[in-house]
């Protein structure tokens, strides 16, 4: 962090300007200039926007900023999100019983049937949210990158915030719990790999009702689903409202309502999702 | 007026860019309340010069609120606790007697201490040379009522054009980002007509000068918090919006 | 010597600009690279000047004390800027503007400068807004405009309370561009300890690294300073904590001109000392005095409350004395009025040095909503300095030092005594006179770095083509820089006991009971006998702590106090030998039977540009005669 003006004009100029295009540029400033000691001469400020931007595919150049970045954080996080919902939504017919719950598993699996084969429309959906989670993870782990960089050395006092909630200073930390919580789900619900540890029964393909009372019968488990749900719906809750910002949805109309959207469908998802397993706890659904 | 008595300093003292720094504690006996937070410090200089000691460097000049040279984080708070309020105009009657009070300087990557709690915001300098301007030519200029500006465009412009550039919205930022100053002078100029030619190019060009610098946003609101002249986290959204439209349209207009 | 020759150009008044213009050598587009100019100070002068010369295609080094050239003072500026655009109909006109310009300077200004600056006026709102500055308008989309004091036309335009700040952004922006774009080096937390003149012409400047403490020289055709004002030689005054006179006065003391020193504006409505410690003194802005009663307490020494005063207890001083203008009355009437009460001990609030702004009456009379959306901004300013609710208590208010119509000598090319090196804004003497005009400050700025400058340089340069000029390996720069070495190391060499601060408050005192808003014979010789044993202490028990070779704030100051000292005995021989009251120099010898400024037209409607001599005490005085022949002498009256 051995720099002041001069330097980081230079900087600006001779290291970075080249490399421009690696939007972690912040590190190599830092880099750059940890080697520069404070005696030698400084000189003036000049051209300092005189450079020419490297070309090259214009997605990944809009990627390669922060904003940009944000855009993709907050483009996956709506696909994430109408999947979140739906899935909720869909579970609801586990209070209408096996049957509805089993069929509507088979539906899914239906989906655009005769035009496309079984299964298929249902895993392009899947390909499709793994691509947005994959893109929401490579974006929130280099903007965390970039924000480490960008205050290297932290302050040595404690910080005293103002505004900043819990939700929005947490979102690295329910959003990798969030992570471990889907990989289990899926271990649990999909694949069944987890599904029968410590229960008696057995994990059947399609016996989605029967798997998921297995799976919440187990106290643990149950209390796992619900914290996790509780962190799902923070980490909504931040971003829901995060999306507005990201993409410069903004109007003095609808200002007012971002707020109430995002704690609205943050508390609808985590209301439906956390029921399930205290309905299978307390015997609702049996 | 009244005094506050035994307040505790603990000061952050850094010989140079290149020294680790550290804290140093002082007590100032006795101050009156009507003195600033500045003023406070200015009496800590006079007691270590007058103990033939280095005095503290810190950032200062209009000490009326407007000029945004004063820095500090006081307490964990960037200007300390008052709202919208500048270290200069903040006052000892914030404070009671007996508090300690750590004082350090802003943090961030792109705001290099120099010495003590003086740090180097040229990084906001480089951001504005990059586009933060509407081209206009000495002696060019068409008369001043030629072009009408709606007044609540000029509001909005003039609500943005507040900015002092002081530093305090990276320095609260969590990431250590500056989108917020950004976008004050983005969505400053992109709200006049006057700025409607060079909209795009300088939304794309200021906002990838912040972006070799700053941290990203994350939208916590901490910087709006801190800013001395309350601007809105609105116009970060407004940016947002902006670059992505610059992005586009730049893809056609200044490819040519 | 020929001192004087302010090279006014030939024609009538509202044709010397033109016919300047007109006559004015050029520089080929491709020959103007070959030139370097130097421009010190980045406030609305020197980023103006700075930007507009590189757009031409010059080499500029642009130099700040500053982090960033957008700090300047001209940020500070509340209320507006002038100009003589007509645009509300009201009967304005260049004419107008010069008209008012130098009756406000109570007819101390040179006349070709101020009509030059009215004309000017009109193209710099063309300019600023073309550039992004955000100025009030009207719901119609047009700009809007507000009276001031000293006019009886609405010219001033304004950004909320925030004109100057707007208007050195804009300026600011300029510059970046250019220096963005390469036109422009900017050399920030730089300050300018010397000017180098060589075979009679400057030729460059020495500067101290303010990080590193390294002394460099820099060499080049042109120079201008825009370094601002020397209010703070007051030590406490509006100014901001580093404005300084250094820049100016060495210039001076390598041989420029400084004029009027003693022309320095008292502004009434700012916010009085509340304790020792206090380093600066804030404005609130004059419109308060629209809505706001002026009084003191009738008894001297009443501790009372101000509520617990009844009314006729009070004295309403300004609607007694001046009953026509009552509360309005001009800035310098109000502030002596001021004055003289709180010396006889009615002054109020804890250490008796304010009078009171009492705005109860508005409050009853149009409701606390009105007065809060006229003042809301100003009360809670004020409720932040002074801790006090401004709508429960009256404000309490008191003049201090806010402008300096005096600086460094120029001719109509805004050039000083000493060729290539120039002056700008605040730090020349050119245009107010006696006394500023509100709102006419931050016009000057940029009427001097847009549209005078950018011309006047020109025609100079022209003749330079071809010629080389001194390198900085010359021995002319090689000896300042090692006596500004010496002169730095020598304040570290003291090792006495007291702080520059200590000296630099001292002084202040001195400077603002004996040359401040009311001076006397008396006053003006026991300063002068004050202030060289002051400035004698201060070089044998001055101490500054810390090293030469990293950043050294004490330092700094100490530099800058050295050269407060000098300029405050400048002042003060100044104000002795002026034997006349105008504007804003008030001697009490010399006033009317009510008490107003009298002139004294026969002897001393001129100039007093001072040449330093060595020893600050005996300064040679020389004087530039003004002619009036558009603008007719008369005595100002507000009764």
């Amino acid at each position: 962090m051995v720099v002041f003006s001069p330097y980081i004009g230079q900087c600006h100029r001779a290291g970075v300007l080249s490399q421009r295009g690696n939007r972690t540029s912040v590190k190599l400033i830092l880099m750059a200039t940890t080697t520069s000691a404070l005696g030698s001469k400084r000189s003036p400020v000049t051209a300092t926007a005189t450079g020419t931007r490297r070309k090259r595919p214009f997605l990944l150049d809009l990627y390669s900023t922060a904003v940009g970045k944000k855009y993709v954080m907050a483009i996956s996080g709506i696909a994430m999100m109408g999947f979140v919902l739906f899935h909720m939504i869909g579970n609801l017919k586990m209070y209408m019983g096996a049957t509805a719950l089993n069929h509507y598993a088979e539906f899914l699996k239906e989906l655009l049937y005769p035009i496309a084969p079984k299964g298929v429309v249902l895993w392009i959906l899947r390909g499709g949210l793994i691509t947005m989670l994959f893109l929401h993870l490579h974006a929130a782990w280099s903007l965390t990158r970039l924000n480490r960089f960008a205050r290297a050395v932290k302050y040595q006092g404690p910080r005293d915030y103002q505004v900043a909630k819990f939700a929005s200073r947490t979102m690295r930390w329910t959003g990798i719990i969030v992570l471990s919580y889907l990989i289990w789900h899926i271990l649990d619900l999909t694949l069944g790999v987890v599904n029968t540890t410590g229960t008696n029964g057995e994990f059947v393909k399609g016996e989605v009702y029967q798997n998921v009372l297995n799976s919440l019968n187990r106290p643990v488990v149950a209390a796992f689903y619900v914290i996790a749900n509780i962190l799902l719906g923070i980490h909504l809750f931040h971003g829901a409202w995060s999306i507005f910002q990201s993409l410069g949805w903004n109007n003095p109309r609808f200002n007012n309502w971002r707020r109430g959207f995002a704690t609205a469908f943050a508390t609808i998802v985590v209301v439906g999702n956390v029921s399930f397993p205290i309905a299978v706890i307390a015997g609702i659904v049996k | 007026m009244s005094h506050l008595k035994n307040l505790t300093l603990k000061v952050w003292r850094q010989k140079s860019p290149a020294d680790s720094g550290h804290f140093e504690n002082y007590t100032i006996d006795e101050i009156s309340d009507e003195a600033s937070f500045l003023e406070m410090l200015d009496v800590l200089n006079e007691k270590l010069i007058s103990d033939n000691k280095e005095a503290v460097v810190f950032d200062h000049d209009c000490r009326e609120g407007i000029c945004g040279t004063c820095s500090l984080m006081i307490n964990g708070v960037a200007h300390g606790p008052q709202k919208a309020t500048t270290t200069c105009q903040l006052h000892m009657r914030t404070f009671n007697s007996g508090d300690t009070i750590v004082v350090e300087p802003w943090r961030a990557t792109a705001f290099p201490i120099i010495k003590d709690l003086m740090v180097d915001r040229s990084a906001f300098d480089r951001i504005i040379e990059s586009g933060g301007f509407i081209t206009a030519v000495t002696g060019g200029a068409p008369d001043a009522n030629l072009i009408p500006i709606p007044k609540p465009v000029a509001d909005a412009a003039m609500d943005s054009a507040a900015c002092i550039g002081c530093g305090a919205c990276v320095a609260a930022c969590p990431n250590g980002a500056a989108n917020l100053f950004t976008a004050a002078k983005i969505s400053h100029l992109n709200y006049l007509p006057q700025g409607q030619s060079e909209r795009f190019k300088r939304t794309e060009a200021m906002v990838e000068t912040m972006d070799e610098y700053f941290g990203s946003c994350t939208n916590h609101g901490e910087c709006s918090a801190a800013c001395p002249k309350e601007i809105s986290i609105d116009v970060i959204a407004l940016m947002n919006k902006d670059y992505r439209a610059s992005k586009f349209k730049n893809r056609k207009e200044l490819s040519r | 010597m020929n001192m004087f020759n302010s090279k006014i150009p030939a024609g009538a008044l509202h044709e010397k600009w033109d016919n300047y213009k007109a006559n004015a050598k050029l520089v080929n587009p491709n020959n103007k690279r070959k030139f370097k100019i130097i421009v010190v100070g980045t406030g609305l002068a020197g980023a103006s000047a700075a930007a507009t010369l590189a757009e031409l295609g010059y080499q500029v080094d642009a130099f700040t004390f500053h982090d960033s050239p957008r700090r300047a003072h001209s940020i500070a500026a509340q209320g507006g800027i002038n100009a003589a655009k007509n645009y509300q109909g009201d009967g304005d006109s260049i004419n107008r503007l010069f008209q008012d310009t130098i009756k406000g300077g109570d007819f101390r200004s040179r006349e070709a400068n101020v009509h030059r600056l009215a004309q000017v006026s009109v193209d710099i709102i063309d300019q600023m807004v073309a550039q992004g500055v955000p100025f009030a308008r009207e719901y119609g989309g047009l700009l809007d405009n507000r009276s001031f004091g000293g006019a009886q036309v609405s010219r001033t335009f304004y950004a909320r309370g925030q004109t100057g700040q707007q208007l050195l952004i804009g300026a600011y922006q300029q510059m970046a561009r250019q220096i963005g774009l390469g036109g422009v080096r900017l050399f920030n937390r730089t300050e300018l300890v010397d000017t180098v003149t060589i075979d009679g012409r400057c030729a460059g400047i020495v500067v101290r690294d303010l990080l590193t403490g390294e002394i460099q020289s820099h060499a080049a055709h042109a120079v201008v300073l825009a370094t601002g004002g020397y209010g703070n030689v007051f030590y406490l005054s509006t100014n901001a904590m580093n404005c300084n006179v250094t820049a100016a006065w060495r210039a001076h003391r390598r041989g420029a001109l400084f004029a009027n020193p003693c022309y320095t504006q008292i502004h009434p409505t700012c916010i009085p000392q509340a304790d020792e410690t206090q380093s600066k003194l804030t404005l609130m802005s004059e419109s308060l005095r629209n809505d706001g009663r002026v009084w003191v307490p009738k008894r001297a020494d009443d501790n009372r409350p101000a509520h617990q005063i009844p009314e006729d207890e009070r004295d309403y001083y300004l609607e007694r004395l001046y009953p026509s203008y009552g509360n309005l009355a001009p800035r310098d009437i109000s502030s002596r009025a001021a004055k003289r009460l709180v010396d006889k001990g009615q002054g109020i609030g804890p250490l008796k040095n304010g009078v009171n702004l009492d705005f109860s009456a508005a409050i009853e009379r149009l409701g606390r909503e009105v007065v809060e959306e006229r003042y809301g901004n100003l009360f809670q300013m004020y409720e932040r300095i002074a801790g006090e609710d401004p709508y429960k208590t009256p404000m309490r208010i008191y003049p201090a030092t806010h402008y300096t119509m005096g600086g460094l000598w120029v001719d109509y090319e805004l050039m000083t005594t000493i060729p290539g090196l120039y002056a700008a804004g605040e730090a020349n003497f050119s245009d107010h006179g006696a006394n500023r005009l509100g709102a006419s400050a931050l016009m000057q700025g940029l009427a001097d770095g847009y549209f005078v400058l950018p011309y006047t340089i020109s025609s100079q340069l022209a003749s330079l083509l071809g010629k080389t000029i001194p390198g900085t390996d010359h021995p002319a720069f090689k000896q300042a820089e090692a006596e500004a070495k010496e002169r730095y190391n020598g304040y570290l060499n003291v090792k006495g006991k007291r702080s520059p601060d200590w000296f630099h408050r001292e002084l202040g005192k001195i400077i603002w009971n004996d040359c401040g808003m009311e001076r006397t014979r008396e006053g003006l010789q026991r300063a002068l006998s004050d202030l060289p044993a002051l400035y004698e202490e201060f070089k044998t028990d001055l101490r500054v702590t810390g090293t030469g070779d990293s950043t050294n704030q004490t330092l700094e100051k100490a530099g800058r106090v050295d050269d407060f000292f000098q300029l405050g005995m400048a002042m003060c021989q100044d104000a002795l030998t002026r034997e006349e009251s105008c504007g804003a120099h008030f001697r009490s010898e010399y006033q009317t039977e009510e008490g107003e400024a009298q002139r004294n037209d026969d002897d001393f409607c001129h100039v007093a540009a001072w040449e330093w001599t060595n020893d600050p005490m005996n300064p040679t005085r020389h004087a530039e005669e003004l002619v009036f022949e558009t603008a007719h002498l008369a005595t100002r009256s507000y009764k």
